[in-house]
């Protein structure tokens, strides 16, 4: 008697993640960089988000013959992001093998109103969320993981930071929240009521919450981790730095150690003196059309 | 009934909560174990599942690997679940990846395949007696070959999946992404009186 693709070894994926950092990689050479400075996955890519931004146009699903060059190169589950809504590139990463897919509002959205029925997949999906009626819904559709939406791509921690906050606020909430207001809740949420009620009655999500979005140092990923966050995605951070290898180790230790500041202080120094992470950009001077943060709701 | 086992789990990275609550459940304390203070404080330790290439970097960067090792030589009872069993393993298969070689089996890495190939299966394990273990097994290895002194409690397909050599467990899958508690309170069994 053998199950494949049940919720549980999906969400299972999710947890064996925890405490770990997730990076985007671009070729198969960054995999084996972030694998030996102890990824525990790698999102694969043909741009990071920096780069789709500065590039503009649409976003699509990334090359396949990259994805499966990355996934021979590392021995860790290997990500890769699917337009919003897009069920053909989900069936073609599916069959292709990936580990994890991410319906990323990072691409350009393939449906402006739906996302898709991850129940129906037997790879896991992940998705992000800015609250915490956003992140049941995706759950509802069959997201084994939710993460920050974050702005990708800015350098800037401040949108993670609102949406952690956003999603911790909605369950303490939830927890003090008399039996008889869960219906309007689940309505006002625009979630469903069995979610509703296990986060009243667990306090916590019932997938694995990353935080995705901005994290550029050791001292970010502390942050995240304080603010709830069960582990860190990191985009543009790590390949957008001066010192991609140094900057990888030293953001994978400060989220082990996360609440032990010497720890943080350690993995900082070891940047050296000419560390220079990411350029951030200001997100009050990104036009709202240009916002990744606002697609899919 | 004496004081309660203190039981630590590996917290480098990994699902350390989820073995933590089964250990409550079995009738343990459980203890997260990030440095060599809280180390120090076990009777015996948990490497939970998890990026086995991430947590054997980090055990060596935290200078845990090597205090981990002498206090399983001195007896203390060990169990790697999943990544555990990989870390804590004498050598991987096909893979120039270093272990902690505490259990002297060779293990083969995501043995099964990939994510689409993760499963949940009913597994007879002898020294449970019925009924069959819910084993969840994700991205998992199994036993490639083992040495003389390792017996091999379980098998799955034609690979043991569950093995113990002494006081070092290892299981191939997840025994805390269940309810049941079978394997847990063996392990604890595997405490000295």
């Amino acid at each position: 008697m053998e199950q494949k693709g049940t919720l549980t070894v999906k969400r299972g994926l999710a947890q064996m993640l925890k405490g770990g950092v997730i990076m985007d990689v671009v070729t198969p050479e960054q995999a084996v960089i972030a694998q030996e400075a102890g990824a525990v996955a790698v999102m694969a890519l043909e741009r990071i988000p920096a780069d789709i931004r500065a590039a503009g146009g649409v976003a699509r699903m990334s090359n396949l013959e990259l994805i499966r060059s990355i996934m021979d190169a590392v021995t860790i589950p290997v990500m890769a992001k699917v337009r919003i809504g897009h069920i053909g590139e989900a069936q073609v990463l599916q069959a292709l093998g990936v580990d994890f897919i991410d319906e990323s509002e990072v691409l350009t959205p393939a449906d402006d109103k739906f996302h898709l029925a991850k129940n129906d997949y037997t790879t896991p999906f992940v998705c992000g969320a800015r609250d915490l009626g956003e992140a049941l819904r995706r759950i509802a559709e069959g997201a084994a993981m939710i993460r920050s939406k974050g702005e990708a791509g800015s350098g800037n921690i401040v949108e993670a930071v609102r949406h952690m906050r956003a999603i911790g606020d909605g369950i303490r909430e939830l927890t003090v929240a008399p039996k008889e207001e869960l219906v309007a809740r689940a309505r006002d949420l625009g979630a469903p009521l069995d979610l509703v009620t296990y986060v009243a009655e667990n306090g916590k999500l019932p997938v694995v919450l990353f935080c995705a979005g901005g994290v550029s140092t050791p001292a970010d990923a502390s942050l995240m981790m304080q603010l709830g966050a069960e582990g860190i995605f990191v985009g543009s951070g790590i390949f957008k730095s001066n010192d991609p290898k140094a900057f990888s180790k030293a953001i994978v230790a400060a989220t082990t150690h996360y609440d032990d500041p010497k720890a943080v202080v350690e993995a900082s120094l070891s940047l050296g003196r000419d560390a220079a992470a990411m350029e951030g950009i200001d997100l009050r001077k990104i036009p709202e059309s240009e916002l990744l943060a606002s697609r899919g709701a | 009934m004496g004081p309660k086992p203190q039981v630590g789990v590996l917290a480098l990275q990994g699902d350390v909560d989820e073995h933590l609550a089964a250990l409550e459940r079995a009738g343990a304390r459980g203890i997260a174990v990030k440095t060599r203070a809280s180390l120090d404080a076990c009777e015996a330790l948990v490497v939970p599942g998890g990026e086995s290439t991430t947590v054997i970097r980090l055990l060596d960067r935290f200078a845990l690997a090597d205090p981990v090792r002498e206090r399983v030589r001195a007896g203390m009872p060990l169990w790697g679940t999943c990544m555990g069993m990989i870390v804590v393993s004498r050598a991987v298969a096909g893979l120039d990846q270093p272990t902690l070689g505490l259990l002297d089996v060779t293990v083969r890495r995501n043995a099964f395949g990939r994510q689409n190939d993760s499963a949940e299966v009913d597994l007879p394990i002898p020294v449970l007696g019925e009924p069959a273990f819910p084993a969840i097994f994700i991205r998992a290895p199994w036993i490639e070959s083992a040495g003389q002194g390792v017996e091999v409690l379980a098998t799955y397909g034609e690979h043991g999946v569950m093995v113990r050599q002494g006081n070092v467990l290892g299981t191939s899958f997840h025994p805390e992404l269940t309810e049941d508690p079978r394997i847990h309170r063996y392990f604890l069994g595997m405490l000295a009186p």
